[in-house]
């Protein structure tokens, strides 16, 4: 099974999501990461997808509850790099992922989270 | 009845009497158009259609009929194009019966040849009217399509701010259409606001609500705000009694408030020189 390496940065996890998500390696990425949270302290949480093309219900899911795993942590969560069919998709899916924070990419994504600190 | 003894004296009788009857359903069709055009032109035309039609009655070419349908489907659109009725291009070609009958009405014996003419000819005649309306289908088609292009263009009104002035009514392809536009634009831009101006949309109702609402979700998935802008007067009354509610999402009376909206949370601020 592929797991997705989490970068620590600062006060910063950085999570690139380069694979095609299986349902398994996105329970591992949720245990792996809060893990790591509880381990480093870390007060923000990038998820970049902008090597995802594909999305289901099920993914859109698992980001929306990386997203309070993260707050149970008091980090914040922000998810970077979205591609427009991604975004659409999700939309028709019916999910705003409540919780999660966007940016346009990771610069973006990082200043979202310094500027709250 | 021998069918196809009788479309082959036909298809014989015709070719002896080419130039007769080519003529007099020239001068038929001509009476018709109403010097839209020139009698050199139909008689082109005819020369064409008559000889295939000699071909398939005489049965002996296979690719006859079909090198008749596609010339009826040729005329019959540029017809189409040049503002002829489809009664009027049918009429042309239903008038070959008439030239012809002119010719054979004192001959008794050419009865059944003339019958088996007759049908062929009414079959041609419907198929003008068919791939008339093919024509006129293509042509509305061409116009949605042309339409959906001009009527969603996506415009920078300062670093970082993007606008979508919609324009006419809102339906489900055009709002995918206006949804795909502005995400990719605020992904090649890096834009991260976005204002959607309805000042054009004559009415706002559940449904383009529902489309409003949706695009600017997927805007913000992307990680950008989204103002809508643009909201008249009976518009906002319509969108009360409906009970539609916007939610969080910021709206303004005009795009120019909106932009102040975007600078204030840009940071920016314009003053006075």
């Amino acid at each position: 099974m592929e797991r997705v390496p989490i970068l620590k940065i600062g006060q910063t996890l950085f999570v690139s999501i380069q694979i095609d998500l299986q349902d398994e390696s996105v329970i591992r990425l949720q245990e792996d990461l809060a893990d790591e949270l509880a381990a480093t302290g870390a007060h923000g949480v990038i998820i970049d997808i902008t090597a995802v093309e594909i999305v289901d219900s099920f993914i859109g899911r698992m980001l929306t509850t990386i997203g309070s795993i993260s707050r149970l942590f008091d980090a914040e969560t922000v998810l970077v790099g979205m591609r427009p069919a991604v975004a659409i998709t999700l939309t028709e899916l019916g999910l705003s992922l409540n919780g999660v924070r966007t940016a346009l990419n990771a610069e973006k994504g990082l200043e979202i989270l310094n500027g709250k600190s | 009845m021998d069918v196809v003894g009788t479309n082959e004296r036909m298809a014989a009788y015709l070719r002896d009497n080419h130039d007769k009857v080519v003529g007099r359903w020239s001068d038929l069709v001509v009476a018709g158009v109403r010097g839209r055009m020139s009698r050199e032109e139909v008689r082109r035309e005819l020369e064409d259609l008559f000889g295939l039609v000699v071909r398939v009655l005489s049965g002996a070419d296979e690719h006859a009929a079909g090198e008749l349908t596609a010339a009826l489907d040729e005329l019959s659109s540029s017809r189409a194009r040049n503002g002829f009725t489809p009664s009027e291009t049918a009429v042309g070609v239903f008038s070959l019966k008439e030239a012809v009958y002119e010719l054979v009405a004192d001959s008794a014996d050419l009865v059944p040849e003339f019958y088996s003419l007759s049908r062929l000819v009414d079959d041609l005649g419907l198929r003008t009217f068919e791939s008339y309306s093919a024509t006129r289908e293509q042509i509305i088609t061409d116009q949605a399509t042309a339409m959906l292009e001009l009527s969603t263009p996506v415009v920078r009104l300062w670093e970082g701010v993007i606008a979508v002035p919609l324009v006419g009514t809102l339906d489900s392809a055009r709002t995918q259409l206006v949804m795909e536009k502005l995400l990719d634009t605020l992904v090649a831009t890096g834009a991260d606001h976005a204002v959607i101006d309805i000042t054009g949309v004559p009415t706002v109702d559940t449904e383009v609500a529902q489309h409003l609402l949706k695009t600017v979700s997927a805007a913000r998935l992307l990680g950008a705000d989204c103002t809508i802008s643009g909201i008249r007067p009976q518009v906002a009354q319509t969108i009360v009694s409906l009970g539609i509610e916007f939610g969080d999402i910021a709206t303004k009376a005009s795009l120019a408030d909106a932009l102040a909206l975007a600078l204030h949370q840009a940071g920016l601020k314009v003053v006075p020189l």
